[in-house]
């Protein structure tokens, strides 16, 4: 069991401390009644080391991340700002970066962001003026304290900068060129889209072990059997290999969302036994209330 | 080749229906390459407006003519005695066709028959594929010859996002993904070496942010003055 995080210490000690990295998410609603959403946040805080903020996750427009990233720190969490690329151009990017920094906001995380037409805004303008690796590098030069236009500014920032990898992709030679690209600039932790197949992460691993940067492990909890072959079907670079279908498919009437749970206690159980990782991001999508429980069973 | 479609008779039939005579004028280069707004589509045009405008109890009358192209004075000017004696034209070219001619009639009300959509190619017969944005600083040499501005959904400079799988994009199993297209032929180029640069932000000044684009060739402008 870790200890209690009541003092929290910054992501980045708990990260170079060599301890079992765990982080969650935190989804903001589609509105501004944020009750579920505190609830959850009281639920986590003292439980995991840091809270993904989405950003206007899979580009459907809601509560923005930098808000509840200064809701989580007000409620003594730690908050990681996810920033996508897809809303904001380098200006933007660059404001809310300040912004977040001033609010307390120590951890980033770099994001592409999905595309806009996966979303409920199919019409609006994308912007990806800049994309992930070059977000990072804005991050690194605000902290040098200057803009991306070579402005000085009065006051700069200091984040802990992480990114994105997809261990289970079928491109792996062009993502591991991403992931070069992304630790040379300057990210000192990835987590990852979410693994099932401990082989590939594995695989996936033996090229990231050669970076000097932190892997925290997706873990995404299942559902339903249902749920395992959307994602085959429909996200990119997820991969529910058939054995864990077959055991979710095999669950009790009613009884799903427990195998699910289970699955993923017995996951980070393996991911931090074999020290495959050095950490995990357990994202619970809507359901934070059940992070708890697979962290117990996890035994972590 | 700028590539094009036709509008919804319906909403062309919207936009003319107040008018007795009417100008229906294609362009005989790119739309014509792309079946859009060429000769025959002009014919195809017309006959749907007047028959579309008839069920309405109007009888107007479509005049027909097809010019080599419409982004050109030289040609543009051919029409002048057809304009003057018509409400309205209806412009069968892209964009620039439409405004080309909007500049040249000042008196006359013009209107788009095409919806103006990208420059690229056919890739197979009827099917066409955008290429090029335009982007005002060509970086073909550095990604193999595949654009990324065009051909990645996401315009990414510096390699493919997570939403690339067997090959095709997140936005539609239709579309290849433009990055896997990059890495397979500077691969099979054997210089996959270049990709591991770090691309700093594009420099977006050459595209459309600051307004109308123009250039000025001095060789060329400043030989009619002589």
């Amino acid at each position: 069991m870790n200890k209690p995080f009541n003092e929290v210490a910054p992501l980045a000690e708990i990260l170079a401390s060599g301890e079992f990295v765990i982080t969650s998410e935190i989804g903001p609603p589609k509105g501004t009644n944020i009750d579920k959403m505190l609830h959850h946040i009281e639920i986590l805080k003292d439980k995991v080391h840091g809270m993904n903020v989405t950003d206007n996750q899979s580009s459907v427009m809601r509560l923005s991340s930098v808000a509840v990233c200064h809701i989580i720190k007000d409620h003594g969490g730690e908050p990681i700002l996810q920033m996508t690329c897809r809303d904001r151009n380098r200006m933007a990017l660059q404001s809310d970066l300040l912004s977040a920094y001033v609010l307390g906001v120590r951890n980033v995380l770099c994001l592409t962001g999905d595309h806009i037409s996966l979303g409920d805004h199919k019409g609006a303008k994308q912007v990806f003026d800049i994309d992930s690796v070059q977000l990072i590098a804005a991050v690194k030069s605000l902290e040098q304290g200057q803009d991306i236009g070579g402005n000085k500014l009065d006051g700069g920032v200091e984040f802990c900068v992480g990114a994105t990898a997809t261990p289970e992709a079928d491109n792996m030679d062009s993502q591991l060129l991403k992931f070069r690209k992304k630790v040379k600039t300057g990210a000192g932790f990835f987590q990852t889209q979410a693994v099932y197949d401990m082989v590939r992460l594995k695989s996936f691993m033996e090229h990231a072990r050669k970076s000097n940067v932190k892997i925290l492990a997706g873990i995404l909890v299942l559902v339903s059997a249902g749920m395992a072959r959307y994602l085959n079907a429909n996200v990119a670079g997820v991969c529910v290999p058939q054995g864990l279908i077959d055991e979710m498919a095999g669950a009790e009437k009613g009884k799903a969302l427990q195998k699910g749970m289970e699955i993923a206690a017995r996951q980070i159980k393996q991911i931090k036994d074999e020290k495959i990782c050095d950490g995990v991001h357990i994202m619970a999508i809507g359901k934070e209330e059940i992070v708890p429980e697979i962290l117990e069973m996890a035994g972590v | 080749m700028i590539v094009a479609e036709q509008k919804p008779i319906q909403e062309i039939k919207t936009m003319t229906a107040k008018y007795q005579k009417i100008l229906v004028v294609g362009c005989g280069t790119c739309v014509t390459v792309c079946m859009a707004g060429g000769e025959k589509e002009v014919g195809i045009i017309a006959s749907c407006l007047r028959m579309a405008l008839r069920i309405d109890g109007k009888d107007p009358q479509l005049i027909e003519d097809c010019i080599q192209r419409q982004c050109e004075w030289e040609f543009v000017d051919t029409l002048k005695d057809k304009v003057d004696g018509v409400d309205a034209i209806l412009s069968c070219a892209c964009g620039v066709g439409v405004q080309a001619l909007a500049e040249r009639f000042p008196d006359k009300p013009v209107y788009p028959a095409l919806n103006t959509s990208f420059m690229g190619m056919p890739k197979e017969h009827g099917l066409w594929v955008e290429n090029c944005r335009g982007c005002g600083n060509c970086g073909l040499g550095r990604f193999g010859g595949v654009c990324p501005i065009a051909r990645c959904s996401k315009g990414l400079l510096n390699g493919p996002c997570g939403g690339s799988q067997d090959g095709k994009c997140e936005v539609s199993k239709e579309m290849d993904c433009g990055w896997q297209l990059i890495y397979e032929r500077l691969k099979t180029l054997k210089q996959l070496d270049q990709l591991e640069d770090i691309l700093p932000p594009k420099d977006w000044s050459t595209d459309r942010d600051k307004g109308q684009r123009r250039m000025l060739r001095g060789d060329v402008y400043y030989e009619q003055t002589v």
